[in-house]
């Protein structure tokens, strides 16, 4: 076996929207990484693809931003044969410059010279009652039913939370031919006509959002703003049955439904930064802790880089933007030549997107006061059915002021998701009981596994995954032979 | 300067410090217990939780008899569960290694004589007894007394219980140094809070030398962490902790289940540990080893998931022995430290020991063992 | 029991057999275990503390909610397993099903 296969490799993880384009730029440049992500196909959540037997065409698909998605889609699949490829695969623990993959029950180590995680992004999610109901999914998990499976969550579906997100998937749902039962949104009208002046610096996005809304309007869904959420009915065999609500005017109003879509907004995928010991830093704006870049996507660990989603919430536009960005870094960084006037550009131009999601989060804003005022019989953290009282009773008991202190008490965040799901809220409730400011209450560390690992693991030689030409590979190919 | 007195400064709030606190104050004496950080947050509350006494060196065992019955009686005297189950604790050999059960045997008979009843259990029978035990195990020895416990819970419970009956607990508070100034010592915080006291107890775990070496008893500690993870729970059905005897390092791996279904693993192989950070790190390398051993000893584990690794700061010592006694330089000055990844079981007991020691300047459990001037030999 | 997830199109595809808690059940191809399962059941599993059925969250392989077996004992995340022919899905607790000893 050729013994380049396995020299320190430029890894790239993730291969969503700053991930396929972290990829173009290296390759571009001679390189050629490796690309592990979790998925079968690239895309990411935003751009995910169908399976190959179905038929949707890209506009029914992506909507406003089927031409993005195809653009993104035939970069990474022209570049095949210049990179390789391990997608179904899961970095889950790294050490040094080693990075532990599993696929399956197979697990294979690998030493990086460079690493770009493109990790991506999940739901922000507010604890209610009966959120831990069947019928209760995140926002992405409803529209990845929809754009990846055709199918809808159920046969009536309410829409709450609050973010762009809300409108977008609502509003797929109904040209689907979904049945939406209405949108509740926790933010009042009047944060989004304060948030205008930041919205204006991506005025194509804030016409489509307002597109959105009014397309809801005209299929007579009901969309409520300034909402307070007060239940998920149902029970625990059949599930969601309705969802009970404030409105905007205090009223209390309930819709029926067999399924609700949840989210607020999203939160990075922050573990293998954690793991690699990435500094964090807390945002007041959004009230989560964000791993430090700078603006070229430098973590404060020498060779880590972080783009996408899983650095900063700016959207699929600025993963894009910070996906290339954070390669020319690291070509910088390794004494390759980059073009500085392609780098001014993509970080002005995620400056400008920078200032949307700005303006986003404002119009959006995470309803922490909420989470603060949960009732106790809310179950708090889904995977180990905690209730928010029961996370009271141990701070009062044991005076835990922080996350992790917490956690160790009351076992919020400890199950499965390592606290996905219920590290924001947590956080919050901790803040309520102690007097504390949310910064205070701290941030869950990372803990591997970064998702859960078989005990049965097969180890396997990099070798044996690496897709290798007889002659073995050359991990860095000379600009000139990769013709680009 | 803010001066606080009491007659007794616990510098460390592990399991020793914590446990120490609530038997002294029993004994009516002021206490002031002062842990750098948050109580039980190292390697107290990070071990895997073992309350097991077999495998321990037979003149341990009083000490380990001695923590039994506090164990036994930890809720009424914590007034809280640390989930302390008395499920038994087993211990196997595998059929490679069979010059293990004699070992088992012989330590089997004297260990009666020192009051730990264990009964010897061979193949067929203790595969029909405890049919998650893979084939390689050849024969067990088993504690019927022993158990396991939370160790997240237990120290806070100690400083709790310690603190209702009057104990001054002050958490993230750094010894930075400790004199003694005519009868009393004069305990230095970083913040420049003095505390005085006749007596001072040390029980830093791997930060240990960082106050003995003042008095010059530096002892030759070195630090690592355990090798912890825990599974997705399924449904509650191994009652045991169970752990191989062997004498190779990467073998010894051991684990429990939980009344709410995760089975916790720990064992195979340590990764240094760093006090200078707080923070110990798993290595990926050795959860790898774990599995791959904890599949020998339980094959039917191979079907879970792993959701969760941790690591701890744990003080060693050369023959895994704690320094634990009165210091030769300094009257009035204790240690209890570096417990070499064997604390947990016998903390409480540590503590009682302790508080009896300083408040009636005697014991009945031999501290020869532990004496701390015996890497010194020019001191005491 | 009632289905949980409603098709909205891409109904054209080849069948795939499969069996959920022994009973034959009928899925499309392309169809991931969750949505093969979802459509002719409420639920995926049990959550092991009690408090409701289960019918997985967000579909991306990150709650880790949807996780079921096979009845050889082999654990799937349903959101991102694709269902394959003649699967045996189990969807109740999982029992540790220990070695046959020698």
């Amino acid at each position: 076996m050729a013994a380049a296969a396995v020299e320190p490799r430029v890894v790239v993880v993730g291969a969503g929207p700053a991930g396929s384009r972290c990829v173009e730029a290296l390759v571009k440049a001679g390189i050629r990484p490796l690309v592990i992500d979790e998925s079968a196909r690239s895309g990411g959540q935003i751009y995910r693809r169908q399976p190959d037997n179905f038929t949707r065409s890209a506009e029914q698909l992506y909507g406003s931003e089927a031409a993005k998605a195809t653009r993104l889609h035939k970069s990474f699949d022209g570049l095949q044969g210049r990179f390789d490829y391990w997608p179904e695969s899961l970095i889950w623990n790294l050490a040094g410059n080693r990075i532990f993959v599993v696929r399956g029950a197979q697990q294979c180590s690998v030493e990086f010279s460079s690493l770009v995680i493109c990790s991506g992004a999940t739901d922000r999610l507010l604890p209610v009652p009966g959120w831990n109901y069947s019928g209760c999914y995140s926002l992405g998990g409803a529209q990845i039913a929809l754009k990846a499976q055709a199918c809808a969550i159920g046969a009536e579906v309410v829409f709450m939370g609050t973010g762009p997100l809300l409108y977008l998937v609502a509003a797929q749902y109904a040209k689907a031919g979904a049945r939406v039962a209405g949108v509740l949104d926790t933010s009042p009208f009047y944060r989004r006509v304060a948030a205008l002046p930041d919205l204006l610096a991506n005025p194509r996005a804030l016409y489509h959002g307002l597109g959105l809304t009014a397309s809801l309007y005209l299929k007579g869904v009901p969309v409520y703003s300034g909402v307070e959420p007060l239940a998920i009915e149902g029970d625990a065999a059949a599930g969601v049955s309705a969802v009970r609500f404030r409105d905007g005017r205090g009223r209390e109003k309930q819709l029926h439904c067999d399924a609700v879509a949840m989210g607020y907004h999203l939160r990075p995928e922050t573990q293998l930064a954690d793991l690699a010991r990435c500094q964090f830093d807390f945002d007041a704006s959004t009230r989560q802790w964000l791993p430090r870049i700078d603006r070229d996507g430098r973590s404060t660990v020498a060779d880590i880089y972080l783009a996408g989603d899983g650095a900063r919430i700016r959207g699929a536009d600025a993963a894009e933007a910070s996906g290339e960005l954070a390669a020319l870094a690291l070509l910088a960084d390794r004494g390759q030549a980059v073009d500085s006037q392609r780098v001014a550009r993509l970080q002005q131009q995620l400056g400008q997107l920078e200032r949307f999601a700005r303006g986003l989060a404002k119009a959006f804003p995470w309803p922490h006061q909420l989470a603060a005022q949960l009732a106790d019989a809310t179950v708090l953290c889904r995977c180990e059915v905690v209730t928010v009282g029961e996370m009271r009773s141990t701070i009062a008991l044991t005076g835990a002021s922080e996350a992790n202190r917490a956690k160790a008490f009351s076992r919020v965040g400890m199950g499965r998701c390592q606290g996905r799901y219920c590290a924001n809220a947590g956080a919050e409730v901790i803040a309520a009981a102690t007097d504390g400011d949310i910064c205070s209450a701290g941030r869950l560390r990372a803990q591997a596994p970064v998702k859960p690992l078989p005990l049965a693991l097969v180890e396997v030689a990099p070798e044996d995954w690496l897709e290798v030409s007889a002659e073995g590979v050359d991990p860095v190919l000379k600009p000139a032979e990769a013709g680009l | 300067m803010k001066q606080i007195a009491s007659d007794v400064v616990i510098v460390g709030g592990g399991i020793m410090g914590s446990s120490a606190a609530l038997f002294l104050r029993q004994r009516g004496l002021s206490v002031t217990l002062l842990e750098r950080d948050l109580i039980g947050q190292h390697a107290s509350g990070t071990n895997f939780g073992n309350v097991r006494r077999q495998g321990r060196p037979l003149y341990q065992l009083p000490l380990a008899n001695r923590a039994s019955a506090i164990w036994r009686r930890a809720k009424e005297l914590l007034d809280t569960d640390v989930e302390y189950i008395q499920g038994g604790h087993m211990r196997v050999c595998y059929r490679d290694r069979s010059e293990m059960v004699e070992r088992m045997e012989s330590y089997a008979r004297d260990a009666k004589e020192l009051g730990l009843e264990l009964e010897l259990l061979s193949a067929p029978a203790i595969h029909k007894r405890f049919p998650f035990l893979g084939p390689e195990v050849l024969a067990g020895s088993y504690s019927a007394l022993d158990g396991h416990a939370n160790p997240r819970l237990v120290s806070p419970a100690f400083a709790r219980a310690a603190q209702r009956l009057g104990a001054r607990i002050e958490e993230n508070t750094r010894i930075i140094l400790v004199e003694k100034v005519g009868e009393d010592f004069q305990v230095l915080s970083e913040a420049g809070t003095v505390y005085t006291a006749p007596n001072v107890l040390i029980t830093t775990g791997a930060w240990g030398n960082e106050l003995a070496s003042q008095f010059r008893e530096t002892a030759p500690l070195t630090s690592f962490g355990p090798n912890m993870s825990v599974t997705e729970p399924v449904p509650y059905c191994i009652k045991p902790s169970v752990g191989v005897f062997t004498t190779e390092e990467k073998e010894t791996v051991y684990f429990r289940q939980i009344e709410r279904g995760n089975v916790i693993i720990g064992g195979s192989t340590r990764a240094p540990g760093f006090p200078n950070t707080c923070r110990t790190h798993v290595r990926p390398q050795n959860t790898l080893s774990q599995l791959q051993q904890i599949r020998r000893l339980a094959p039917g584990l191979g079907q879970l998931r792993l959701i969760r690794v941790w690591s701890g700061t744990e003080g060693y010592l050369p023959d895994w022995q704690p320094i634990m006694g009165p210091s030769a330089v300094a009257a009035g000055l204790y240690y209890a430290f570096g417990f070499s990844g064997a604390g947990f079981q016998i903390g409480p007991g540590v503590g009682e020991t302790m508080a009896e020691l300083i408040a009636s300047g005697q014991t009945s459990i031999d501290l020869e063992p532990y004496r701390p001037s015996r890497f010194s030999p020019e001191v005491g | 029991m009632s289905k949980r997830f409603v098709r909205l199109g891409e109904t054209r595809r080849p069948e795939v057999q499969l069996y959920i808690d022994g009973e034959p059940a009928v899925a499309l191809q392309g169809d991931t275990l969750l949505v093969a399962l979802l459509q002719h059941s409420n639920r995926l599993r049990t959550s092991e503390f009690g408090d409701a059925e289960r019918a997985g969250f967000c579909l991306m392989g990150a709650c880790q909610d949807c996780w079921v077996r096979t009845e050889e004992g082999a654990r799937l995340r349903a959101c991102s397993t694709t269902v394959a022919e003649n699967m045996r899905i189990v969807t109740t607790q999982l029992e540790i099903s220990w070695p046959q000893q020698q």
